[in-house]
């Protein structure tokens, strides 16, 4: 063991350290990794552009044969048609935006106290406050509360059931960043005679940005492909994009239109498809970050 | 500089208030409805009439009796621990294979990002026309085998539990990927070095030095697929609806079936189930993990 160990270090340590590199560069490797995706993601994702290219004969039985006649864009102007895609593109936007944007302003207000406060107290609430990315949420019992409250059916209750979903995600995040943000800057613009509500805004907002970024993106995808707690809170009374595809999808009728549908899934997929192509940089590292400390 | 002094004024600077919006609307719309859960389950609420009684634990025998409880709950923990396992293979494997920060690498890393940022049940949609008997896949195996093959992939009382799995598996393998390759990113270049210097092949370094060290990787990747398939519901509903006979029913899947039956109590007993088995295994299992990481 110890004599093959030693005797190329000191005999010939450029060699000892550029031969195993050499091989570990497999030269098959780019082929291997191209292949992989063609087949793990090429196939299925073919499948949904060759179908819904094609006209509702050819599209019956989805295969993967090249369809006859391209006609991408009349299918989508078929879906935007028939389909209620704008107003179900607009309900998504109506209970996204809120709830997203009310998480955001909460959970950082609710963060920065608990990242600066110390005690038992505020131990206690910040375990309850994170509970919620573990805990499932009751479902059925909140349909009960909203019609309590008067709030069934309606886009604010679907937002406040968004915000009481995702607002253990931001607190977990931003409270972990609080607590990096140095007392100092804090207390420069507490010198200045800034009070809290200040501070907040003028100092710690600001510094929030990137983790602020990192929480929208994964409450946005969350929000924007839920489709089963919409199903429960404002299933038939406000069209989101997902619960539209979950109707058209299930009605009998559209159970041959396999070109519509995956028409629809390409439309609806665009708006988080063009973010992600245009910051994907940012998405990815925002996600991967805290996730292997 | 001035600990004592400084100390005082630090409370009033971060007044208590600030976390009343926050925990307000967490009272509302989290906390509350979970614990009517421990209420309802108890009741015979249901849309057949406006009274709401007391019903002991009537929900939990009649669910248990017919059988559909432990269905469920078979059905809920075996498709979680399928998903934690193809997961984390298929992103660990993609990871390992695109290590190397090259151009092709970073397009197919951004490739397989791409299911994850889609909707689940459009995933779903997607596979169940891929994966019927004259679908795609069978096409596939027919023309490299040159038989007709008609496998029903999605009508199998055995086996589709593992396809399905396999489906949520490829729709969330592009973040374990990234997370495995952000883990892999953090381990230390000399380490590896070393172990080469002493002649460890390619198999023993990742078994004994990268693979043990990627653990917190491991951790989140292992504790967000098992979370993310207990409260499943998308994608096996756009497959299989929670056929074939009830053996990819999961928890959500009966709960939205009774839930649209008017069976609100009966919803809300499996809703109760699900609680509780997330609480009784995400815990231990996240504090099983963390105490793996902390070995090292």
């Amino acid at each position: 063991m110890s004599i093959t160990a030693t005797s190329p270090r000191t005999a010939a340590p450029a060699a000892a350290r550029r031969a195993p590199r050499r091989r570990f560069r497999f030269p098959y490797q780019p082929v291997a990794a191209i292949l992989v995706a063609v087949l793990v993601l090429g196939v299925p994702f073919w499948l949904v552009i060759a179908t819904a290219s094609k006209d509702q004969a050819e599209a019956l039985d989805p295969n993967l044969e090249a369809p006859s006649d391209w006609r991408l864009l009349d299918n989508f102007a078929t879906v935007f048609g028939d389909g209620r895609m704008m107003s179900a593109f607009f309900g998504s936007l109506l209970v996204m935006v809120p709830a997203v944007v009310g998480v955001l302003v909460l959970g950082s207000m609710a963060a920065w106290i608990l990242g600066r406060r110390g005690g038992r107290l505020s131990a206690a609430i910040y375990a309850l406050a994170i509970s919620g990315i573990v805990l499932p949420p009751a479902v059925v019992t909140i349909v009960l509360l909203l019609r309590q409250l008067g709030l069934a059916g309606t886009a604010l209750g679907m937002i406040g059931v968004y915000m009481g979903m995702y607002l253990s995600t931001v607190i977990f995040f931003v409270t972990g960043f609080v607590r990096t943000i140095p007392h100092e800057l804090e207390e420069a613009a507490r010198v200045d005679g800034a009070g809290p509500v200040r501070v907040f805004l003028r100092v710690i907002l600001p510094l929030l940005k990137p983790v602020l970024a990192t929480a929208t993106i994964l409450i946005c995808l969350y929000i924007w492909n839920d489709v089963f707690y919409a199903l429960f809170v404002i299933g038939g009374r406000i069209d989101t994009l997902p619960l539209n595809l979950y109707q058209v999808a299930s009605a009998g009728l559209y159970l041959q239109n396999w070109h519509l549908i995956f028409a629809y899934i390409i439309l609806m997929s665009l708006p988080l498809l063009i973010t992600f192509v245009v910051a994907q940089r940012r998405i990815i590292s925002g996600i991967t970050s805290g996730a292997v400390k | 500089m001035l600990p004592k002094g400084a100390a005082r004024p630090r409370q009033k600077d971060h007044p208590l208030w600030f976390l009343v919006p926050a925990l307000v609307v967490l009272v509302v719309f989290f906390f509350v409805p979970t614990l009517f859960n421990f209420v309802y389950a108890f009741t015979d609420w249901s849309s057949f009439k406006s009274a709401i009684n007391f019903a002991g634990i009537d929900n939990f025998t009649s669910l248990f009796t017919n059988g559909t409880l432990l269905n469920s709950l078979k059905v809920t923990l075996v498709y979680a621990v399928l998903v934690a396992l193809f997961q984390n293979a298929f992103g660990l494997g993609l990871a390992l294979l695109l290590e190397r920060d090259t151009r092709v690498n970073r397009a197919v890393r951004v490739a397989f990002f791409i299911p994850v940022i889609m909707s689940a049940l459009a995933v779903g949609y997607i596979f169940q026309a891929l994966l019927k008997p004259d679908g795609a896949l069978n096409g596939i195996l027919g023309a490299l085998t040159g038989a007709d093959v008609s496998i029903p992939w999605l009508g199998n009382t055995t086996w589709t539990i593992v396809v399905v799995a396999i489906v949520h598996a490829w729709k969330w393998m592009g973040l374990s990927m990234l997370i495995y390759l952000a883990g892999l990113k953090t381990i230390n270049e000399d380490v590896l070095e070393a172990a080469r210097l002493d002649g460890a092949n390619r198999w023993t370094m990742f078994r004994s030095i990268r693979f043990p060290l990627l653990a917190p990787a491991v951790t989140f990747n292992v504790a967000t697929a098992l979370l993310g398939s207990m409260n499943g519901f998308d994608i096996v509903q756009a497959t299989t609806e929670g056929g074939p006979g009830g053996t990819t029913e999961l928890l959500n899947i009966f709960i939205f079936r009774t839930f649209g039956q008017g069976l609100f109590a009966q919803a809300t007993t499996m809703s109760l189930v699900l609680f509780l088995l997330v609480t009784i295994l995400a815990f231990p299992v996240i504090r099983y993990l963390r105490k793996r990481e902390d070995v090292l």
